[in-house]
Formats: structure tokens, sequence, C-alpha cells
């Protein structure tokens, strides 16, 4: 219990921070604030393949890409609830995460990553090759837009419920599980862990998290999904995010979150020469200089902050 | 009938045979000892029981049934369990979650707090129990491989396999380690095959020891009859000379 009341605590501040942060804030900000919940989601999810079980990603804008058009399909053809879109997306990339972990399981470190990169390239094309059902360089647009405030309410909601969902998955045996198929396989393998099982497991979830981000990014582009807004830096942003955020720690994930949902808006404003490229060259160089600083991203900079206080 | 059994195993890596038709019997409750020179094929023989390599030909019985085809995740799960010759833990799971994981096969069924309660008597068992909230990294060699130990032990496995449970210890810790396998033993019921370079632990402690050279039995027998083997003697001062 002991332990349990600081995390408590931590939650009950951040919830209700996000709850109270629409009445203080103008519309702009709200949106900017969904924005940082939308990337929350997609970097908790990304957190689970990468920091867990140590299975790097630089794929996952493709599993954003299939969330985000199933969410614009359904709504413009089928005029299907949003929130029951995002569940659909959940499910079809829980599913498709699970069929890219099986070709994964032969591929370990940088050979996976220029694999998930691979795909990361090549799932945006795929609506210009079926451009009747999916728009093709068009796009899709869903059949209703929605608020700020509402757009804030969803991501946050969805946040909150995912991050509870990873907590439960994590706590206990898979979680472990997890942890030890990353630091040492064949310690795993003897230990009774079946790397298959776990491996894939830990893409389906991932992938199911990134499904729902790409969901609430589509409908924070006022409903309307093409091929272009799921281009590769996309998922260079979320593994920078991640990597910002550290392992095993909420504070850490909303800083992650925050960096790369944040910074290109406040970066935009910093005069660079060549104004351009200044957002571009303001995000890089924060970038290095958080790994330099803080390389096992802000989850460990909390954790030592943590035992400095204890000391 | 033994509780394990190699069946003339052969194993070879390319040109080198690794394991040439090697066969040895673990009566259940006996600890044996396999010993020989670097490149054996003592490691070797633990990966094949363990079923991270395939043999070639031959066979391994274990409590009856054949490990040929059983997958290398189900090994523990018959209650084999092994510890490693250069450490295979977790380093940045706790001591305690490094022992949970241990127990990872049996734990579907078992609550979170009683498998802590579990492992926390493992660790305490062989005398660590007060590094368990601590990462696995950056403990000395001595305790990790107590923590090697536990983690199999949380399996509650019928035969252990160590892999040179004396490697890196000073005199005073391998006298302490003879003693705890033995109690190890007779109170978990345990079956123990062990493989290790330090002498003096293999004559204390096995009833039976198992010489092996180039992947070839050379002898087998009580530690006594072994130790004066001519052949046993000329592949330990052969390899010293050519060292």
């Amino acid at each position: 219990m002991r332990q349990r009341l600081p995390a408590i605590v931590s939650l009950l501040v951040v919830g209700g921070a996000l709850a109270g942060l629409p009445f203080t804030l103008s519309g702009y900000h709200v949106g900017l604030a969904a924005q940082v919940g939308i990337f929350f989601v997609a970097v908790l999810g990304l957190n689970i393949l990468t920091g867990y079980t140590g299975q790097i990603s630089i794929g996952h804008g493709a599993f954003m890409a299939i969330g985000g058009y199933t969410t614009a399909v359904m709504s413009q053809d089928h005029h299907t609830n949003l929130v029951l879109t995002m569940l659909m997306a959940f499910a079809i990339c829980f599913v498709v995460g699970l069929l890219v972990g099986l070709p994964a399981l032969r591929l370990s470190g940088v050979y996976l990553a220029l694999a998930t990169f691979a795909l990361a390239v090549s799932v945006p094309q795929l609506p210009l090759k079926w451009s009747k059902f999916l728009g093709g360089r068009d796009g899709v647009q869903t059949s209703k837009t929605v608020s700020h405030l509402w757009l804030y309410g969803a991501a946050w909601t969805a946040s909150a419920i995912l991050f509870v969902l990873a907590w439960l998955i994590l706590r206990g045996r898979v979680g472990r599980a997890f942890r030890a198929v990353r630091d040492s396989e064949i310690a795993a393998v003897a230990s009774g862990i079946e790397l298959p099982v776990y491996k894939t497991l830990a893409f389906g979830i991932s992938a199911a998290y990134a499904g729902v981000a790409g969901s609430l990014f589509v409908l924070a582009t006022n409903g309307f999904a093409e091929p272009s807004e799921f281009g590769v830096v996309l998922s260079l942003q979320i593994l920078v995010g991640a990597a910002v955020a550290g392992l095993g720690s909420l504070w850490g994930v909303l800083a992650g979150a925050a960096f790369v949902g944040l910074l290109p808006a406040v970066s935009s404003s910093v005069p660079v020469i060549g104004s351009d490229h200044g957002r571009d060259v303001v995000f890089g160089s924060a970038v290095v200089l958080v790994m330099l600083l803080l390389p096992d991203g802000f989850a460990g900079l909390f954790a030592r902050v943590r035992r400095f206080a204890r000391a | 009938m033994p509780l394990l059994s190699l069946d003339s195993a052969r194993l070879r890596f390319g040109g080198i045979v690794a394991l040439d038709d090697v066969s040895l019997e673990v009566a259940e409750g006996s600890i044996v000892g396999v010993i020989g020179p670097n490149g054996a094929g003592k490691t070797t023989a633990f990966n094949a029981i363990t079923r991270l390599y395939r043999l070639d030909s031959g066979d391994i019985v274990f409590d009856g049934r054949s490990l040929r085809r059983v997958r290398p995740s189900r090994v523990i799960r018959l209650g084999v369990a092994r510890t490693f010759q250069n450490l295979e833990l977790f380093p940045r799971l706790t001591v305690l979650e490094n022992v949970l994981v241990g127990a990872h096969a049996s734990s579907r069924l078992q609550r979170e707090n009683e498998q802590q309660r579990l492992a926390l008597e493992t660790l305490a068992d062989v005398g660590i129990a007060e590094h368990a909230a601590r990462p696995a990294a950056g403990l000395p060699f001595g305790t990790l491989k107590r923590v090697e130990l536990a983690r199999a032990l949380a399996s509650r496995p019928r035969l252990l396999l160590l892999d040179e449970p004396a490697g890196g210890l000073n005199h005073e810790e391998v006298d302490e380690l003879v003693g705890l396998i033995r109690r190890l033993r007779d109170e978990r019921e345990l079956t123990i095959l062990l493989v290790e370079h330090h002498m003096r632990l293999v004559m204390d402690l096995c009833e039976q020891v198992h010489v092996l050279n180039f992947g070839r039995t050379i002898a087998a027998g009580p530690p006594a009859d072994v130790q004066r083997d001519p052949a046993v003697i000329e592949a330990y001062l052969g390899g010293e000379l050519a060292a």
C-alpha cells in the first residue's frame, strides 16, 4: 500500500488536471492538448512493444493509418458511430499486429526495425492502389466532424482506458514475461516462456493502441484521411516519443507525448535561419539534447529524482 | 530406471563432433558430475538435454519420456531446470522478478502474492533474500549465481542441471556451495547433474562422475575410481601440457 499511494496520487493529479484543462484553455489550445492525448495512446502502445519486449518498430504510423482509414471509411460508407469505429480500429489493428508479428519473429534488432520501416513506407500507398474503396490520393472524409472539445474528451478518455488496460496487462505474469524476453531470450525459453506467443502478443497490443491513435488522428484533421498524413515521419515521431518517455512511468509517457505533440507547434514560432526548416531544426536538436541528457528518457529522470528525494 | 539417460547421443557442428556416442545415466536422487577439459562437450550435453540443441542421433529420456521432440520452452514444465555457465539472467528485472519468471510455467493458476511469497522463500533458501528488490544488473557474480539457482528452483524441478556452479567462487564459498547443494537435494528431493572444473567440489559432492574428452566418454564411475583412471590423467595432463 505504501508503494501504491504515490501512484494513486499521480493518477488523481493527472486526471484532475486533464478534466479541468478545457475550462482554462482556448479552442486552439484544447486542440493541441487533444493532439498530446492522441500521441499519448500511440506512445503508450509502442512502449509495450519496444520498451517491454525490446522489439523496435519504426512502422507504427502504418498501424495508425489502418486505424484512421477504418474510422474514415466506416463513417463515410456506413455512418458508423465514431466511438464504435475506434473500437473497430483497435480490433482490426490487433489482428494485423499479430500477423505482422509472425514474420517479425525471425528478425530482431536493426533488421526488425528495417522491416517495420518498410511497413511505414508501403501501407500508406495502399489507398492509391485500391482508390475506389480507399479514396486514392484524394482521401476519405468521415460523414461527421467533431469539435476540439469532443476530440479532447475522446482522446483523453481513450488514454485513460488504455492506460489502465496496459497497467493490468503489464503488472503481473504477462508483463514479466515481456521484459524477460527483452533481457534474455535463452533464459526466457529455459524458464518456459513461449517466445512466439509473447512476441506476437506484444505486437498485436501495440498495433491496436496505434490503431486507436490513428482513428483519433483522422478526427483531428477534420475527419479527413489521406495517404500523406501517415508518412514515415509520423512513425519516427512515435518512436521518438517512446524514447523520450522511457519505461514504466505514467509521467514519462505524458512527457514523451507532450514532446512530440507540442514541440512542432512550439518550435514553428522559434526564428531559425530559413524559417521553412526551422521547425525541423528545433525538433531535431531537441531530440538530440534529450537523448544525450536523459538516456533512459523522462521515466529514468523521474526515478532518479525519487531516489534523490528519498536519500 | 534412471530419471535421466542419454542414449548414444551424437551431435556435430559442421566438421566438429561435439557429442560422440555419449551414454549416461542419472539415478533419481543422486548427484552426478560431468567433468572434462575445455571443449569436451559438457555444456553441449546440457544444451542438448534442455533442447537448445537438437541431437543428430541417439536419444535423451527423462522420466521415461523422450525429450527429442519436446519444445525447448516445454522442458521446464516436465521438471528439468538449469543454470548457465556464463549467467543468463534478466539484468533489468529485480532479483525477485528473476525468480518469479522461473515460476512462469506454473504461475498461471496462482495468485500473484502467493507467487511472491514462494519466490521470497526460495531466495531465503539460497541465502540472498536481502537482495530481492535490487535489479540483477550490478550485483556481484557470486550473488548472481545464487539468483540463477533460485530461479531454477522456483519452477519446482525434479532434475536440476548446474553448469559450473563453483565458477568464480573462492575457497570458502565453494565449501558453502557444497553444503547448499547437498541440503537442497535432500530437502527438495532433487536429482542433480552438474558440470564443473573444480575437482574438490566434484569429488566431495558427486556420487558418480562422467568424464568427457573431445565429445567422447573416456571414463565413468565413482569419483575415487575415476581419479585414478589412466585415461583421465592423460586427458587432463595432456590438456595442461598443450596449454
